[in-house]
């Protein structure tokens, strides 16, 4: 019986590309080196999978708005600093003596509006169905304990839509193990209905390796399908107490996406009983286009149109020190992957 | 009552030189320990070396060590990768007011400690008493002069295709304590830091005839960083087997759970050698018996390709780069 691993270097049937859509899945590939053992009919094609990534400029702008304009301080996962917005980043304000803090989780964030009762406080809420509980616990918590002085700035984005929005970029998806532990399968299921093939992967060399073997497999035979590889975490029904939890708090609404635009219901926001909550509406922040770099390509790369070495920039004026697009922030960015484990 | 160090006690009166008598003169006394203002030292007989390093760690006591400890071994170890025997250090402190004269005495102890288990005498010191809020509990700096052994000849440029890397331990523990000391990721872990005086093991491996190219302490951005560096300094490559790089259990688990890699995790007991692959056993046998270097490994080797990189063979055999250290490691751990 051929290993997962001989499946994969012995393929050389039609062309194969594989999108994964976790910023993860990308920096366990590029850290093991995964993509040098890869025949030339196979392609890994880096997606929409890294929170910070996807951001788009205008929400920078508002976080900036939050903070210079309104005097809060803007609680935020570090990443998220050094992302450019339409004129500088939090990292530029903070330099200028905007308040920023980086927390690890959104429940420092309230921690800190707790000891400090009469600043105001913002958490930047980014990030996917495996970040949403930890913002709902942190509301909670908020609440529970009657804070006044804690908001969050919403972007929390949820993957059914955009797997759709991203049909034909790929031949099949390595879906993303985490957001899935939450979300269940039956998704995926549904999307092979769709016409979209996918394998759910978890993040060890072996299990990457298995995922994509069994893509290499199952995509011979001609129609679409779904596999999960990665059922010690991922059961069909998901989460349910997460579940539960994000329903509570959150509703779908519309959402952009940097790179993909507007994809309908792809998004999460307060439920209205939690306005409060809503920095958007307790400060009056108005609203926001944002004007990114019109030379960055990272909406081309998160579509898997361009790789990241393609774009004009990388490398030259975008890396990793001085980003010019998100992608090359975050440790999960693509372009960011791609510049460090890359030959150069 | 718990008295505190105060203002008064850098002003250079009275109290100052009874926080001397009481503090560094019953922990450093030593026929070299000067109360003049500079030490009066016998001439060494061979060529020496001397280095200096500050010391700010956050926070000041951690599993393993206290920045006292941390400030010994330090200097000592940097003398310790050019070959020399460590003779004499001075140390110099800024202290924040209010700090207590409890924990003072502690770090001065901690100090002494190590100071005799890596044979170098304490010889000149200063003492600056800094206000609330201008310095974080203390900040240390040492210097240090150290005889070099007539037999050693290493530097970053020493660096020889096929020569083996070595390092003298598991790697990432300082790094990896610092972090989980700070609380701010809610993680408990037993990890200690490794912080020793290496000067002995490295005497060792002379002793046995080994002469290493380069010998190179692996703190601040750890032994990822210190390979980059040599690659650089002496134009070769480095390639790296992934597995076999000694990394604790509880440094492997907290470094997957935060996204690290351990090779970019300080260490402060913890070398990283380049010597010819011929000398690889001898070195590996005098590092086992020497106290604080009990698992050494080969960890790879020199070559001429690829120059200036460090490649990575990975769990799964396949090769990659190792990314070159980015300026994000963590700050204050020394």
């Amino acid at each position: 019986m051929l290993s997962p691993r001989e499946i994969i270097e012995g393929y050389h049937g039609r062309p194969l590309r594989v999108m994964e859509v976790c910023g993860t899945h990308t920096h366990e590939i590029f850290r093991l080196g995964i993509r040098s053992l890869l025949p030339q009919s196979i392609e890994l094609i880096s997606g929409p999978g890294c929170p910070v990534c996807v951001t788009p400029t205008g929400y920078i702008d508002e976080a900036m708005f939050l903070a210079q304009e309104c005097g809060v301080t803007i609680c935020t996962f570090g990443d998220l600093i050094r992302v450019p917005g339409s004129e500088g980043s939090l990292a530029t304000a903070r330099a200028t003596g905007a308040a920023i803090r980086p927390v690890y989780s959104p429940l420092d964030a309230v921690d800190l509006a707790a000891a400090e009762p009469e600043r105001q406080f913002v958490f930047l809420a980014v990030g996917f169905e495996t970040t949403v509980p930890a913002v709902c616990l942190a509301l909670r918590k908020a609440s529970s304990l009657g804070l006044r002085n804690f908001a969050i700035l919403g972007a929390n984005k949820t993957m059914p839509q955009a797997y759709l929005a991203l049909k034909g970029s790929a031949d099949a998806f390595l879906y993303p193990g985490h957001v899935h532990a939450i979300l269940g399968t039956e998704l995926c299921e549904r999307l092979v209905h769709e016409g979209i093939s996918g394998v759910l992967a978890g993040f060890t060399a072996n299990e990457l390796l298995t995922a994509l073997a069994i893509i290499v497999l199952r995509s011979q035979e001609g129609k679409p399908f779904f596999e999960n590889c990665y059922p010690r975490v991922v059961r069909p029904e998901g989460n349910l107490a997460a579940q539960k939890l994000i329903d509570e708090w959150m509703e779908p609404c519309d959402a952009e996406w940097r790179g993909l635009g507007r994809i309908p219901s792809s998004g999460l926001r307060l439920r209205p009983p939690f306005a409060d909550f809503d920095a958007r509406l307790k400060f009056h922040v108005p609203p926001i286009t944002g004007r990114p770099n019109p030379a960055c390509r990272c909406g081309d790369v998160l579509q898997g149109k361009l790789r990241p070495d393609q774009c004009p920039l990388f490398g030259k004026v975008c890396t990793p020190l001085h980003p010019v697009g998100a992608c090359m922030v975050s440790n999960e960015g693509s372009c960011s992957a791609f510049f460090q484990y890359a030959q150069r | 009552m718990d008295e505190t160090v105060t203002l008064a006690h850098g002003a250079g009166g009275r109290q100052t030189a009874e926080l001397i008598q009481r503090v560094f003169h019953a922990h450093f006394a030593n026929p070299n320990f000067t109360g003049d203002d500079a030490a009066v030292l016998p001439r060494p007989h061979a060529n020496i070396a001397m280095t200096t390093d500050g010391f700010i760690v956050s926070p000041y006591r951690f599993p393993g060590g206290d920045i006292g400890k941390l400030s010994i071994c330090g200097t000592v170890n940097d003398l310790a990768c050019m070959g020399a025997k460590p003779l004499y250090l001075t140390c110099a402190f800024v202290i924040e007011e209010g700090f207590p004269l409890a924990e003072l005495e502690s770090i001065a102890s901690s100090m002494e400690r190590t100071a005799s288990e890596a044979g170098v005498h304490l010889v000149a010191g200063d003492t600056k008493v800094a206000g609330r809020g201008q310095v974080d509990h203390l900040f240390i700096t040492t210097t240090g002069i150290g005889e070099i052994l007539p037999e050693a000849h290493t530097s970053g440029k020493f660096a020889q295709p096929g020569d083996a890397v070595i390092v003298t331990g598991d790697i990432g523990r300082h790094g990896c304590t610092i972090l989980l000391a700070r609380n701010d990721f809610g993680i408990e872990a037993e990890v200690a830091s490794d912080c020793a005086p290496l000067w002995s093991a490295v005497h060792s491996l002379f002793l046995a005839g080994a002469r290493p190219h380069v010998i190179r302490d692996a703190t601040r951005g750890g032994v990822g960083t210190v390979l980059h560096e040599i690659a650089s300094e002496s134009g070769v490559g480095v390639e790296l087997d992934a597995s076999s790089v000694p990394v604790t259990p509880a440094v492997k688990g907290v470094c997957g759970m935060l996204g690290l890699e351990p090779l970019y995790l300080a260490c402060e007991g913890t070398m990283v050698i380049i010597a010819p692959q011929e000398q690889a056993e001898t070195i590996l046998a005098s590092l086992r018996n020497s106290p604080h270097t009990s698992t050494p490994a080969v960890i790879g080797h020199i070559t001429a390709e690829h120059p200036k990189q460090v490649l990575l063979t990975t769990e799964i055999g396949a090769k990659t780069l190792l990314p070159p250290p980015t300026g994000e490691l963590l700050p204050r751990i020394c």
